[in-house]
């Protein structure tokens, strides 16, 4: 299958620190893919490359075919990518359903006077947007939380409402940064069937970062690893995770290893 | 009467700062703006050699277009700045403008310039506010004004919602501009005598203090805000002396007692109040079912 995103020889220095160099790898249409390392091997860096918050030092990105360099975050959202974040960062004094609804907005089309004087377009169009954001609530379980402030939702479920208002985005190509930190096992594996049935039913790609091998590993169809900023393995899981480098950088070298 | 001019700048600051959450010290400038530009258009040539002598609504227009107008062009240049630097550009912008008006000899310079026409009437007043309101209202409510708040909330979740921060602080901006702008034309058809000492920073403190006072993110609260700290100071005059220490005094009372303002973020509006209700009803709900979870897991 063709590449949704395809990532050629992207580095990224932060003075003289190299935090991505180097990298290349593909996104399939409609495949999971997880991004694995230890930390501060660049991963959320990656992202940030993506969306557009840092600019590439060198390299290329393409989403679709077309390069996204140097746009910026508004306008590769409005091409179909959008992110969630590993410090979760929600509309914190609005309510469940007001985050996802403003996160909607991308579906209306109405000006500023049609606002200002509610004209026909502006009722027809904000009755629309309140009926697609109740409806999400609705498939993704948080319906029975519509009017909480989203500061006061559980932390799993702030972190599922995170995914709700990037899905509002109507997104092609979904990237989820630690979707499931802090979650205990239970959540975690609940996680797991969602993200799965997020794909199938939104028609989507997604790139996951992830510490939870079982997640990644039970999930993810490829699985690229990093280690500070380097790509040092691709594949299936069972590839990734009998590879030699990838043990290493978990795990150290054995000793046998190190006097050899 | 004074409370509902200066309503209609703190609506128009209430929108920047409650809504999108950008503090300015400056929109006394945009206010002297208004003020001098409504002033020059409406004023009788044959009292005052710099008048045009124009009808009253185009004073308005023209006055709250030149705010807008100039705002376009500081939001261009300072839009950029994060939280805090922002605030500081507003400060000096809104004493530039004020220097610049005391040393344009034609407007009369420091001095001051009488002359103005008293068109401001009550009724008129009441309009605007009432126009106004309807205006903001209409529009914080739709995915515009939505925008908006995610820009306060959370900046960076914001742009990657798909959402240009720059354009909608911008808008954000020259909204508020105009209202001031508004404002100012208004002040200065009700006081017929403008100075350019009114639009100091003092001036421009007072309208960001009735936006707090009156709760961020609130249009009921600004609208209060306005009323209560226009008023007071007038009600207080009895006190001589002694009324600005009452006038802070209250104002620290209600700020202690109500942090988050007046009305904190809440509407007085039907549907205002059901949703405070309803936000309320749901944290309630939330909890017990929080609790009954946890007992459970503790059975299992």
């Amino acid at each position: 299958m063709a590449p949704i995103l395809s990532i050629r020889n992207l580095t990224k220095k932060f003075g003289g620190l190299t935090a991505v160099g180097d990298v290349s790898f593909d996104v399939p249409e409609g495949s999971i893919v997880g991004l694995i390392g230890p930390n501060g091997a660049g991963k959320t860096t990656i992202f940030n490359l993506i969306t557009g918050v840092y600019k590439p030092t060198s390299g290329a990105i393409e989403f679709r075919g077309k390069s996204i360099l140097g746009l910026e975050p508004y306008r590769i959202a409005d091409m179909g990518i959008t992110r969630t974040f590993q410090n979760i960062r929600l509309f914190k004094n609005l309510t469940v359903f007001e985050n996802v609804l403003t996160a909607c907005h991308m579906n209306a089309s109405y000006s500023f006077a049609e606002a200002i004087l509610r004209l026909p377009r502006f009722r027809t169009q904000e009755k629309a947007l309140v009926a697609k954001a109740e409806n999400l609530l609705e498939i993704m379980g948080l319906m029975g939380y519509r009017d909480l402030v989203a500061n006061n939702l559980p932390y799993g479920l702030q972190r599922r409402l995170e995914i709700v208002r990037a899905l509002a985005l109507n997104p092609v190509l979904l990237l989820l940064d630690e979707p499931a930190a802090g979650m205990n096992p239970d959540e975690t594996e609940q996680l797991m069937r969602l993200i799965g049935c997020i794909r199938n039913d939104f028609s989507l790609s997604v790139l996951v970062i992830e510490h939870h091998m079982d997640l990644i590993m039970g999930v993810c169809e490829h699985i690229v690893v990093l280690n500070f900023g380097e790509k040092i393995a691709e594949g299936i899981a069972d590839e990734v995770s009998r590879s030699p480098q990838v043990i290493e950088a978990y795990l150290g070298t054995s000793l046998e290893a190190a006097d050899a | 009467m004074l409370a509902g001019i200066n309503m209609i700048a703190v609506l128009g600051l209430s929108l920047l700062t409650g809504f999108t959450g950008l503090f300015s010290f400056g929109h006394a400038g945009f206010m002297a703006i208004g003020a001098y530009v409504g002033a020059w258009i409406s004023a009788s040539p044959a009292s005052t050699p710099a008048g045009l002598g124009l009808p009253f609504i185009l004073a308005i227009v023209g006055g709250g277009a030149a705010a807008g107008i100039v705002s376009y062009f500081i939001g261009r240049i300072s839009l950029n700045l994060k939280g805090d630097y922002f605030c500081i550009a507003t400060l000096g912008f809104g004493e530039a403008i004020r220097l610049i008006f005391n040393n344009v000899n034609r407007f009369g310079g420091a001095r001051g310039w009488p002359g103005v026409p008293g068109r401001s009437t009550f009724l008129v007043i009441l309009i605007a506010d009432v126009i106004a309101i309807l205006f903001l209202a209409n529009l914080v409510k739709s995915r515009h004004g939505r925008n908006m708040i995610a820009v306060r909330e959370e900046e960076l979740a914001a742009q990657i919602a798909g959402i240009n921060v720059f354009r909608y602080k911008m808008i954000s901006l020259i909204i508020s501009a105009v209202y001031a702008g508004v404002a100012g034309v208004f002040f200065a058809h009700y006081m017929t005598f403008i100075q350019p000492k009114m639009f100091s920073l003092t001036k421009s403190t007072e309208l960001t203090i009735i936006v707090i006072f009156g709760g961020l993110g609130s249009i009921s609260g600004s609208v209060l805000g306005a009323l209560v700290l226009t008023a007071l100071p007038e009600l207080l005059r009895a006190f001589e002396i002694w009324r600005l220490v009452f006038y802070g005094a209250a104002v620290i009372l209600i700020m202690v007692s109500r942090p988050k303002g007046l009305m904190g973020g809440m509407e007085l509006t039907p549907s205002g109040i059901r949703k405070a209700l309803a936000e309320r009803n749901a944290l309630r709900e939330a909890k017990t079912k929080l609790l009954a979870d946890a007992q459970s897991g503790e059975e299992d």
